[in-house]
């Protein structure tokens, strides 16, 4: 478990992707470490936050007792609408992700693999439930793919992987990869390092990872 | 005089058959007709295919339906809930069949299916295992996959506003499949908070114009999914 201290916490992940979301972009954020992204946005950005199931201008949660069982988020939690904020339908609000409009998505990932595919729907065992909701629709469509996620799996196994062995969400989508250890772009070659976390050493991260890294310039 | 008003939920799901392909519209609570579903578990039809984003939570609304034993086969994105144990018991035992399909492919198989086009090609799930099967084609150097549009005979849709037309505004992200199941189904029917009269709602804000609807029932005070639950309630 000492592990687990090196590198960065949920929140720096979350810290260190907003600092690459731009200003005037329409993005749209996973359900769990992406969702906290939004708390990290630096001052002087404005950002239009998409979410599937039908509004853009998504806002914080509602105070305690002010929430709407009809405004909520693609995880189905009570959120808010900003000024400026606009409801619409389904076929609309993948149109939207579908056709190219929206800038940035982040995701979590099951497995990442060198050639960009993304896992993050299925572990395929036989017994679960399958159920897979947007991810599908939002790697094919978004203009960049951002994915954050623990290096490693709580048992130590590598998700940065040569190929994924977990059932595909898309076929070369993802573009950047920000870990507890690293932020590693794809690239044509595989995974470029762009920066290792404070205290992490370039042997240290490719140890944990199942694939080649490409070191850092 | 067109008059699409019904008088009760119980009249305005009547005709619903054995075998019948029913759109539920709702994304999790949001939007969802529980006041419809559960007129329907009183009308006792069975063997229904169902579409939803989701399989419902708790044992209210469409997990009901689906407790009830009435749905032998769902179409959906999510049919996973932290709350319920329904669907995937049914789906365990083999009662209900699955047809997983990606959200956004969901949805413009509706839109395509209310509007006349029997199938078109998406990009959406190109090299996963919801591509397998599909016909696939290459477009300026990409591939897409052939999914086809979605017709039902009966939608049942939650609204905040609707007139004897069949004229409908949603409530918020309510609002979700709502328009586009309305435009599937040869019988849309709409549970609205209220039935106001012709000409109060702006045609500018109309969102669903009442050509996709064929019925409209008031049902003024429509629960919320949460608060059954929370309440403990489980239909009937």
């Amino acid at each position: 478990m000492s592990e687990r201290h090196v590198g960065l916490t949920r929140d720096e992940m979350a810290q260190r992707c907003a600092l690459d979301i731009p200003d005037g972009a329409y993005v749209n954020l996973g359900i769990g470490i992406p969702e906290r992204v939004a708390a990290f946005l630096p001052a002087g950005r404005e950002v239009i936050y998409h979410t599937e199931n039908g509004l853009l201008g998504m806002g914080p949660p509602p105070r305690p007792g002010a929430g709407d069982p009809e405004l909520i988020n693609a995880g189905k939690q009570q959120v808010t609408a900003n000024p400026g904020a606009a409801y619409f339908h389904h076929a609309d609000s993948f149109a939207m992700i579908r056709g190219g409009h929206l800038d940035v998505c982040v995701l979590g990932a099951l497995q990442v693999a060198q050639s960009g595919d993304l896992a993050n729907w299925s572990t395929g065992a036989p017994d679960a439930i399958p159920a897979v909701g947007g991810a599908m629709d939002l790697v094919a469509g978004v203009k960049t793919v951002y994915v954050i996620t623990q290096h490693t799996t709580r048992d130590g196994e590598a998700k940065l992987v040569e190929s994924c062995t977990y059932p595909l969400t898309g076929l070369g989508v993802v573009d950047r990869i920000y870990t507890d250890l690293a932020v590693i772009d794809v690239v044509d070659g595989g995974f470029q390092v762009v920066e290792l976390s404070p205290g992490v050493s370039f042997a240290y991260a490719q140890e944990r990872t199942a694939a080649e890294l490409i070191p850092h310039e | 005089m067109i008059n699409k008003q019904v008088a009760s939920v119980a009249e305005a799901v009547a005709d619903v058959f054995d075998g019948a392909t029913v759109m539920i519209g709702g994304f999790g609570e949001a939007g969802s007709p529980i006041e419809l579903i559960h007129a329907l578990i009183d009308q006792g039809a069975t063997d229904l295919t169902v579409v939803n984003n989701n399989t419902g939570s708790g044992e209210v609304g469409l997990a009901a339906l689906i407790k009830a034993g009435r749905v032998s086969k769902m179409i959906c994105s999510y049919p996973r809930s932290t709350n319920s144990t329904v669907f995937p018991d049914k789906y365990r035992s083999g009662h209900t069949a699955l047809e997983l399909v990606p959200q956004g492919t969901l949805a413009e198989r509706i839109r395509a299916g209310g509007a006349g086009i029997p199938a078109f090609y998406t990009p959406t799930a190109v090299g996963t295992p919801l591509g397998e099967g599909l016909e696939r084609r290459t477009f300026d150097g990409r591939d897409y996959l052939l999914v086809h549009g979605l017709t039902a005979d009966f939608a049942f849709i939650r609204a905040r506003a609707a007139d004897r037309h069949g004229n409908v505004v949603y409530s918020k992200t309510a609002r979700n499949y709502g328009p586009v199941m309305a435009m599937a189904a040869r019988t849309t029917i709409v549970q609205a908070t209220a039935v106001v009269d012709v000409g109060e709602l702006d045609p500018e804000i109309i969102v669903t114009p009442g050509i996709f609807v064929q019925r409209v029932v008031e049902v003024a005070d429509p629960a919320h999914e949460s608060e059954l639950i929370a309440a403990g309630v489980s239909y009937p």
